[in-house]
């Protein structure tokens, strides 16, 4: 038979986004350790609801680590103290009994508080939108295998890949940086063939969007990669660095003849 | 069998593989000036809905696609583990379209339109073309061509994938696609909004009510025409391997104004689950079925062996069922045999782990395989192999292998892993016609939310394959079937048939939130889920069914005089949106349960007990005993459900399935 925990809460509370919020003490009895984070917030909530009060909220949706829905900072570390691990793999057998538990949301102006531990990413989405994708069209592509890429360049993209987008790097930074994130979705892209003929405007559009979203700068402090739960490097920063570079100086060079002739 | 009026399936004539080749040609057009004035509302942004949106984006009409997740990126097709099919025989494996056609209609029992599966397998090499351009960073070789692996139900090698995450960077791809089609200016993207009434005019689909989950405000949408691809109803069991944000709601509010609900009880239960540990279960986690390319699946053969710890029980003394009796696929026989299998096993007490409820898979010989594979010509002793061996291992399953031991607290590496079966994918879902078209002009029904490709059971790497066809290769195509009859802005909001969905949204919003009962949500999803586990899960009785039709309004009535929803309307009130998704569930289910109970036959996910192959039809070669007994004469057709306004009492409508390429045959996979 599992053991079970009981342990004492402190919640973030805050009913919209202008609202002031504060932590809720909530005493979380009888948690089985098997349970994983989300089922005991679920048990919590259940209690909470039958005795008459608001249920804490927090996104959430796959359950399995890949959406990249959960956005809660626990014990100060968003997902939690378990290394690559998101909060809703996160199981209470890595507790004690009697712990105290801190829960707040991903913190971050970028990421404005929607309600107690929900919040707004869209920012990401945008940045997305500015060029992190590859202009194809459906229908228009060649046969799959007519582009031959080495197995390191898909490998390394795919290490890339593996972002989920959930934020965690921006909460972990004392900067509220979004350069992980960034560097994860166009590295993946600029490291691909192609990925090539968009690469210098995908940079710039991606950073100027990241830039105009509020999020802030880059000081080498790489608490993000310790708190990435998929683990993506901070080498894609260098690159992203390193791209950064080659496209302003590219759009410096370029940019009489694109002027001219009505390009970018 | 009659033919019935209500439906039309509108396949082409003319021979199986120039039917979609034929249609295209006859099919409408519409040229580019006027596409523009077409609008499009685009439901849900999974494979299906994201390709979908982006695809028709691209030929110019005017898109607005609605996911009630935070980011179109988060739709549930994101935890797709294992891959995608594809008739590419890049393996020169002796694949084909017509094999994988075959493969597909085979693993779906005999149970699916013959036109629409021979067309998705037609289109499905040119998805991975398509993938691939976009930058999805499909698995390769050192000589630069992409990989294949095996799949269940299938004797060649065609599943293209992404590590473990094939699913996350398909949607990635269709994602960016729809990205790029916001960036235009030509889709607007409505995040965490609920589709919450299909709004009807003059018996057409032309738009929707939604909720926005933030700020409350419920507003609507017209369109001329309108695509729901919202997934499957999976969470009707409460603990699946869906997300929990995953509901059947805008299907079964479009079944209620209209909809055929086709084939219901077809339910696909996933053999490789990671098993329940306790009763605050929230959800059950999938181990990719790649797994079963390496693992070997077993029990014990002597009950009292159970409670042993598996080192300790010595080969002899070991079942590997599958292999037994399946010898020709073994471990990658196909779903539903696996899940059912496995059922067997831990019916007869010979289950493993925490209440009996597990069977081992194992991954100690291939640890050694490929240990050798790694040193050949040498001979290196056993814990060196094992230490190449899994290096190999980390390398093809390294994250499912962690995800597992986060789990259970327990090393795959180590010991075997412990499964069940668990419910993953849903068959059933919104009749279509070969246009993906509902028997509502003007509704569309896309990926697993309609009814039309796998039959009674689904093959693995087939979700991603139907979902994305239908989004880029198949609807851009045939809407304009539709379109080109229609007006193009002739319905707006101001339409009193929005007035009147709005009120209704808001009536049931109120009501939810006025019974201020004493159970919550939560505890009537989860006994309902219990309810329709036990009685329409891996094996149905008459018996069983009629006792869950007796209990289901049961648990309706109650909800709605003793459900406690907290909060406001006006607020972010997961609360109030899971009251939504529940009291839907439960009507849903009712059908579901009508539908298991009229089909007398056993085909693919739905095994009915009372037929089933017996050891007299084995000894008479007819079929294997305790395999799925199927009664073509009777019951070869697609049962399509019509509301009637009374949910116990829906009117049934048959389509028969007639094939004309191939010959129905008995399901084996000795």
């Amino acid at each position: 038979m599992s053991h079970s925990l009981n342990l004492q809460l402190k919640v973030w509370r805050q009913s919209s986004t202008n609202a002031k919020g504060h932590f809720q003490d909530i005493v979380a009895k009888d948690i089985p350790e098997t349970a994983s984070f989300l089922e005991m917030l679920d048990i919590v909530n259940q209690r909470i609801i039958t005795e008459g009060s608001d249920p804490i909220a927090f996104d959430h949706d796959c359950r399995e680590g890949i959406c990249g829905a959960c956005s809660m900072v626990i014990n100060g570390k968003p997902h939690g103290p378990e290394k690559a691990t998101t909060a809703c793999q996160l199981h209470m057998r890595k507790f004690k009994d009697g712990d105290t538990i801190w829960i707040e949301p991903f913190r971050a102006k970028a990421f404005p508080v929607i309600k107690d531990l929900a919040v707004d990413r869209s920012a990401f989405d945008r940045i997305m939108q500015a060029g992190g994708f590859i202009s194809v069209r459906t229908g228009s592509v060649q046969d799959a295998n007519n582009l031959p890429i080495s197995k390191e360049a898909a490998d390394s993209a795919m290490d890339a890949a593996e972002c989920i987008g959930c934020g965690a790097c921006v909460a972990s930074c004392k900067n509220a940086s979004a350069m992980l994130f960034v560097s994860a979705k166009a590295g993946q892209l600029n490291s691909l063939p192609q990925g090539q003929p968009e690469k210098h405007r995908r940079v710039l559009g991606m950073v100027k969007t990241m830039d105009e979203a509020g999020f802030g700068n880059c000081t080498n402090q790489f608490e993000c990669e310790a708190a990435c739960p998929k683990e993506i490097s901070v080498r894609w920063i260098t690159k992203l660095n390193r791209d950064y570079a080659l496209a302003t100086l590219h759009d410096a060079v370029t940019a009489p003849l694109s002027t001219g002739g009505g390009g970018d | 069998m009659p033919s019935d009026t209500t439906m039309n399936a509108k396949i082409p004539s003319g021979p199986l593989a120039q039917k979609w080749s034929k249609h295209k040609q006859d099919s409408k057009l519409i040229n580019p000036a006027n596409k523009r004035k077409f609008s499009v509302i685009v439901v849900g942004s999974g494979l299906a809905g994201a390709s979908a949106a982006a695809s028709l984006s691209e030929l110019g009409y005017k898109v607005k696609c609605f996911c009630f997740q935070d980011s179109p990126r988060r739709a549930h097709s994101i935890a797709a583990q294992g891959g995608i099919n594809a008739a590419k025989n890049y393996q020169n494996d002796g694949d084909s379209v017509y094999r994988l056609f075959y493969d597909t209609i085979k693993g779906g029992d005999f149970r699916a339109r013959e036109a629409n599966v021979y067309r998705l397998a037609e289109v499905s090499a040119a998805i991975i073309d398509q993938c691939v351009a976009q930058g999805v960073p499909l698995a390769r070789e050192y000589g630069g061509l992409l990989a294949n692996r095996s799949f269940g139900g299938a004797q060649v090698s065609r599943t293209f994938y992404a590590r473990g995450q094939t699913g996350q960077q398909l949607l990635l791809g269709a994602y960016s696609a729809l990205n790029k089609e916001i960036a235009r200016g030509n889709v607007e993207m409505y995040s965490r909004s609920e589709m919450l009434e299909l709004v009807m005019v003059d018996g057409h689909a032309k738009g929707i009510v939604v909720r926005d989950l933030v700020t409350g405000k419920v507003s609507s949408h017209a369109a001329d025409t309108v695509i729901l691809a919202t997934g499957g109803y999976g969470n009707v069991f409460y603990l699946s391997t869906n997300a929990k944000g995953c509901n059947v709601t805008s299907i079964w509010r479009a079944h209620k104004k209209g909809a055929l609900m086709a084939n219901p009880c077809y339910t696909q239960i996933h053999p490789t689950c990671i098993p329940v540990s306790g009763d605050y279960q929230s959800k059950l986690t999938l181990m990719s079925e790649s797994l079963r390319n390496d693992g070997r699946v077993w029990v014990p053969k002597k009950k009292e062996d159970c409670s042993k710890p598996p080192g300790q029980i010595a080969e002899d003394d070991r079942d590997y069922y599958l292999e037994r009796k399946y010898p020709s696929f073994g471990n990658l026989a196909p779903r539903d045999i696996s899940s059912r299998a496995a059922k067997e096993a831990c019916d007869e007490g010979r289950g493993v782990g925490p209440g009996g409820l597990g069977v081992y898979l194992d991954f100690a010989d291939a640890i050694i395989r490929y240990g050798h594979d790694q040193s050949p010509g040498k001979s290196l002793p056993t814990d060196e192999l094992q230490r190449l061996g899994k290096a190999v291992i980390k390398e093809k399953y390294g994250n499912l292998f962690d995800m597992y031991e986060r789990i259970t607290g327990e090393s795959a590496y180590e010991q075997p892993m412990r499964i069940f079966p668990a419910v993953h994918y849903t068959m059933g879902g919104l009749w279509v016609d070969y246009n993906l078209m509902s028997n509502i002009p003007g509704l569309h029904v896309l990926g697993e939310a309609n009814f039309s490709d796998h039959g009674a059971n689904r093959l693995g790497a087939s979700a991603l394959m139907q979902g994305l066809a239908d989004g880029y290769f198949v609807l851009p195509y045939t809407i304009a079937n539709y379109l080109a009859t229609q007006k193009p802005g002739s319905i707006k909001t101001d339409h009193p048939a929005f007035k009147e969905a709005e009120k209704e949204v808001a009536e049931r919003t109120k009501k939810f939130l006025s019974i201020k009962g004493k159970r919550t949500v939560d505890s009537f999803h989860r006994e309902l889920g219990l309810l329709i586990w036990d009685q329409c899960g891996m094996a149905r009785t008459r018996e069983g069914l009629q006792k869950a039709l007796k209990r289901i309004p049961e648990i309706r009535e109650e909800f709605w005089t003793n459900v406690n929803v907290s909060g406001t309307g006006e607020q972010l009130n997961h609360e109030l949106e899971k009251a939504g998704r529940v009291a839907d569930f439960i009507e849903f289910g009712e059908l579901m349960c009508i539908d298991a109970l009229q089909r007398e036959e056993s085909c693919g996910g739905h095994f009915r007990t009372e037929h089933q192959y017996t050891k007299e039809d084995e000894a008479a070669k007819r079929g294997q005993a305790g395999e799925a007994l199927r009664n073509d004469a009777e019951f070869a057709y697609v049962a399509a459900w019509e509301y009637t306004g009374d949910t116990a009492k829906p009117a049934l409508h048959k389509e028969p399935l007639e094939y004309e390429e191939i010959h129905l045959a008995v399901r084996s996979y000795v």
